[in-house]
């Protein structure tokens, strides 16, 4: 390696730099409240609030992880995870080049992404149908 | 670069005929609403809207520029998406990106102007030379004189980067070809202060207002390329142009200061500022402020959109914000001064900051009367020796 040193800044996870993770968890919090009374889901874009490094990371092991990880094939990949608090879901969409394009945090009980789209389901259809005709 | 068969089809159609799912669909109105800063119920709005539109026109023309604002939006980071909201435009002409050149080129923006009259979009990056008109010319035509003409019959003009938005550094003291924002040109238009325009190009810039056209300005030096894509995103999406500020800036991404949003506003509320680049306040991440910092006086998105397929910004890697979004940031005095004092409305600040008036009292003792006075003596124009302290 050159023999330059990086200056490192001397910022720990630990450091509550921002006020802005405590504030984001208990908004958590109430979307889950809102999602059990009525069944209400929530989104809150990572990416609109102002973070420190390593805040996302805090916010993200505070919620670890859940029961279900799923992987998207859909221009570029994405991740959609449940945290160790059910109903409370990541989903991180990447680009061709597995950079981070967008993460939110969802409160509901299916990220719409996971769901199959009436539009895919219809082309499926003629599809499958196109596909039996040339084969019979 | 056109493509005619696909002229007619809404954005939704030509994504189905490339084979995008409507699950990939959703993705990319998800990354676009996070982009444009709008709330996430948005999406399903985005997303309907997007499905039906059509693809506009646009014409790219590019002045007195370095062509740093075109390099910055083709190497956006999302790379996928932002191919499709390339696509989802028919980008017509584009002298730095088309194959043709001369009098071809030429050709193919009046064809794409007379077909699409009135509706087209019209970006304009780089500033605009007044003085004589031989100092920019394109295919034998003058800069003022394209740029009139085509503007003429525009839906909208977005002005990419800070020369097309106020000058820039052609505006620079001594602006030596009397360079003009696309703004200051049509005001000097309107008030009959432009020599050097031809005959046929006035009665085309009466023909089509010229005046009355909606400018959109996406200043930075250069602007963050989801910036650009977000402002012709929302065009398209809602076919309108998006709030702007004073400046004529979008408000979703120009709304709030660097400062506002700077993950080292504690330090600065606490009055810890690092001193010099290499101190003890520099390795903690101290405010940057009395090393020029002009966050507080900038309005733009870097501290939550970040640079570099959103990897930090300037702050995050330890230097001061240069205050590229706003109007003659060249001549303010020098990248490393402190701005003269904080300029923030200071009961704002006390509401803003938990630590409240204490903080602001450190920070504006911090910030002593003779420094004030040199700070306000120096703002003149930059030397070497500014740019080496
Ligand atoms: S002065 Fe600059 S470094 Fe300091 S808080 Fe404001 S924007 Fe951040
Ligand atoms: S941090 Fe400041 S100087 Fe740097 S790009 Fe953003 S607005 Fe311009």
């Amino acid at each position: 390696m050159s023999d330059f040193s990086i200056v490192q800044f001397n910022i720990q996870i630990g450091d509550d730099l921002t006020h802005n993770v405590k504030p984001l968890l208990h908004e958590i919090k109430h979307g889950l409240d809102k999602l059990v009374e009525t069944g209400q889901t929530s989104i809150i874009d990572l990416r609109s609030i102002p973070l420190a490094p390593g805040e996302e990371d805090k916010i993200l092991s505070m919620l670890g992880q859940g029961e279900v990880q799923a992987q998207l094939n859909a221009l570029g990949l994405s991740e959609v995870t449940e945290t160790q608090y059910a109903g409370v879901w990541i989903v991180t969409h990447y680009n061709d080049e597995n950079h981070i394009i967008s993460r939110f945090i969802e409160v509901t009980t299916m990220p719409e992404i996971l769901c199959s789209q009436t539009e895919d389901i219809m082309a499926a259809y003629s599809r499958l149908t196109v596909s039996l005709e040339d084969n019979v | 670069m056109t493509n005619n068969s696909n002229k007619e089809k809404t954005l939704g159609e030509v994504m189905r005929s490339r084979g995008v799912s409507r699950r990939s669909f959703l993705k990319f109105c998800a990354a676009t609403a996070s982009m444009m800063a709008m709330s996430p119920a948005m999406i399903p709005k985005i997303a309907h809207a997007l499905e039906s539109a059509r693809r506009p026109s646009v014409i790219w023309l590019s002045f007195q520029e370095c062509t740093g604002c075109t390099e910055s939006l083709t190497r956006a980071h999302t790379a996928t998406i932002e191919s499709l909201i390339f696509d989802s435009i028919s980008l017509d002409y584009h002298h730095t990106l088309q194959a043709a050149s001369g009098h071809a080129a030429e050709e193919a923006r009046e064809a794409a102007m007379n077909e699409n009259w009135g509706k087209y979009i019209l970006v304009v990056d780089g500033s605009i030379p007044t003085d004589n008109p031989g100092y920019s010319t394109i295919a034998g035509i003058s800069n003022l004189d394209m740029f009139m003409q085509t503007a003429a019959g525009a839906a909208a003009i977005i002005s990419v980067g800070t020369c097309a938005a106020y000058g820039g550094i052609p505006h620079a003291d001594p602006n030596p070809t009397g360079a003009y924002s696309v703004y200051d040109v049509i005001k000097k238009f309107s008030n009959n202060q432009l020599d050097g325009i031809s005959s046929a190009t006035l009665a085309k810039a009466g023909e089509g207002s010229v005046v009355s056209k909606p400018i959109i300005s996406v200043p930075g030096c250069p602007p963050i390329p989801v910036v650009i894509t977000g402002v012709l995103t929302h065009f398209l999406t809602f076919g309108t142009i998006p709030e702007l500020d004073h400046l004529g800036r979008p408000k979703a991404f120009y709304g709030q200061s660097i400062h506002d949003r700077c993950y080292r506003r504690p330090f600065y509320d606490k009055g810890l500022f690092a001193e010099t680049f290499d101190d003890e306040g520099a390795k903690k991440g101290w405010c940057l402020y009395k090393l020029g910092c002009k966050g507080p006086t900038t309005y733009n998105a870097c501290a939550t959109t970040k640079w570099n397929d959103g990897t930090s910004f300037p702050i995050e890697s330890g230097h001061p914000c240069l205050g590229c979004s706003e109007p003659d940031f060249w001549d303010g005095g020098g990248f490393y001064k402190a701005l003269s004092m904080p300029t923030e409305n200071i009961t704002q600040t006390a509401i803003y900051t938990a630590a409240g008036a204490a903080a602001v009292g450190v920070a504006l003792g911090a910030m002593n009367k003779s420094k004030k006075n040199n700070a306000v003596a120096a703002h003149n124009k930059t030397t070497i020796d500014d740019l080496e302290k």
